[in-house]
C-alpha cells in the first residue's frame, strides 16, 4: 500500500507544472461525480435502511454540485431544497416509523445478488457504449463564459422566452413557453397532496377503544362486551399511533 | 511504480482536459444502474423507493448535461432550456412520487405489520 501511494505522490510532483495544469472545473466534475457514483454504489451495498438513507442524501447532494458545474443552477438548487430538503426527510421519517428490528436489514438472497449484479453489469455495458459511441458528445467544452441567471426558466415557466433558441427552437421572436406544463404539474401536485393525505389518513373506528368506553359515562353493559372490544383490539393489528 | 502511474496517469488526465456531455453520460448511466440493482435486489420496500430516486437521477443527470451550453463542443448547440426544465418536472414528479409511495408503504406497514416486499402477495392469483 505505502509503496503506491508514495509513487502516486511522485508522479503527481513529477509532472509538468502540476497545478497551473489543472483545469478546476474537471477537478470538481471529478471530484462531485467521484461521490455521487461512489455513494449511489454505497446505497446499493448497504444493508441497513439507515445506512442506505444517509449514502442518497450524499449522493444527490453530490449530483446538485454536478448541475452546478453544468450550469443549471436553478435546477441545482431545487434538487438541493426538493430531494435533499424534502423528499429525503419524507424518506427519513418513513425509515423511523417503519424501523423496528426485524426490518432495519433485510438481507436478500445470494441468488438474487449474483442475478441483479450480471444484469446491472450488462445493462452497464450497454449504457456506456451508447454514452461513449457519439463523437459529438466526446468533443471537449468550447469553453462558453458562464453567465448565471434564473431569470430565463423562470420567465419561460409562466410562457415567456428570453432565452437563445436552442437545437430546432424557430428562430421566430416569439417562441413558446412551458405555462401549460407548469399548470399540470402544478394540478399533478394538488392530486397527489390530497391523494397522500387521504391514504395517509387517521381511519376512524367502527367500535371505541376500550379506554374510551371506560372513560365515558355509561360503563358497558356486560362482560362480553369487553371481550368482544379487546378481541378487536388484537385483530386490527395497528402498529402506528396514526393508524386507529 | 507502475502501479502508481496506473492510477495517477487517467486522473491527471482527467482533471487537466475540459469535460465532455459524455463524461456527464456516464455518471448518469452508474447512477442509473444502481438504481435498478437497487429496485431489483432490496425487499425492504423504502429500500426500492430509493432505488427508483436513484433512477430519477441519473435520468436527471443527461437531461442536464444534454441542456448545458458550457458543455458543447465547437459547433454543436444545446438543448437549451427544455432540458433544465424537464429536469425541474422529473424533480417534481419524483417528489409527488415519493410522497405517494411513502403513504401506500406505510399504509401496508399498518396491515401486514412489515415492510418486506415479498409478503405484498395479497392480490397473487
Amino acid at each position: 500500500m505505502m509503496p503506491g501511494i508514495a509513487t502516486f505522490a511522485d508522479a503527481v510532483l513529477a509532472a509538468p507544472l502540476p497545478l497551473a495544469a489543472i483545469n478546476w472545473h474537471s477537478f470538481f466534475f471529478v471530484l462531485f461525480a467521484a461521490l455521487a457514483c461512489g455513494f449511489a454504489v454505497a446505497v446499493v451495498a448497504a444493508e441497513n435502511v439507515v445506512r442506505m438513507a444517509l449514502y442518497l442524501v450524499l449522493s444527490l447532494g453530490a449530483t446538485a454540485g454536478l448541475f452546478f458545474l453544468a450550469g443549471a443552477e436553478f435546477v441545482g438548487a431545487m434538487q438541493l431544497m426538493i430531494y435533499v430538503g424534502g423528499t429525503l426527510v419524507l424518506l427519513v421519517f418513513g425509515v423511523m416509523l417503519t424501523a423496528q428490528a426485524p426490518f432495519v436489514s433485510i438481507k436478500g438472497s445470494g441468488r438474487d445478488k449474483v442475478v441483479a449484479g450480471v444484469v446491472g453489469a450488462v445493462l452497464l455495458a450497454v449504457l456506456l457504449q451508447a454514452a461513449l459511441s457519439v463523437k459529438a458528445w466526446r468533443a471537449p467544452a468550447a469553453g462558453v463564459v458562464a453567465d448565471p441567471a434564473a431569470t430565463p426558466i423562470g420567465m419561460a415557466l409562466v410562457g415567456v422566452r428570453v432565452d437563445e433558441p436552442g437545437v430546432g427552437a424557430p428562430a421566430r421572436n416569439v417562441r413558446p413557453g412551458y405555462l401549460l406544463p407548469f399548470e399540470i404539474v402544478s394540478i399533478h401536485l394538488l392530486v397527489v397532496l390530497v391523494g397522500a393525505a387521504y391514504l395517509a389518513r387517521a381511519k376512524r373506528r367502527k367500535i371505541p377503544r376500550a379506554i374510551d368506553v371506560a372513560a365515558s359515562a355509561e360503563p358497558p353493559a356486560s362482560v362480553a362486551e369487553h371481550a368482544a372490544i379487546g378481541r378487536d383490539r388484537q385483530r386490527s393489528g395497528s402498529v402506528l399511533a396514526g393508524g386507529r | 511504480m507502475t502501479l502508481g502511474l496506473a492510477v495517477a496517469t487517467p486522473v491527471f488526465g482527467l482533471i487537466t482536459q475540459p469535460v465532455s456531455v459524455a463524461h456527464y453520460l456516464v455518471v448518469g448511466a452508474i447512477m442509473f444502474v444502481c438504481g435498478i440493482v437497487c429496485m431489483a435486489m432490496k425487499r425492504n420496500a423504502l429500500g426500492v423507493l430509493m432505488g427508483i430516486e436513484l433512477v430519477l437521477n441519473g435520468a436527471n443527470v443527461n437531461f442536464v448535461a444534454f441542456a448545458s451550453p458550457y458543455l458543447q463542443g465547437e459547433g454543436s448547440r444545446s438543448l437549451g432550456l427544455d432540458g433544465q426544465v424537464i429536469a425541474l418536472f422529473v424533480i417534481l414528479l419524483a417528489a409527488a412520487e415519493a410522497a405517494v409511495a411513502l403513504a401506500i408503504t406505510l399504509n401496508f406497514y399498518n396491515n401486514h405489520a412489515t415492510v418486506d416486499v415479498d409478503r405484498a402477495d395479497d392480490l397473487k392469483g
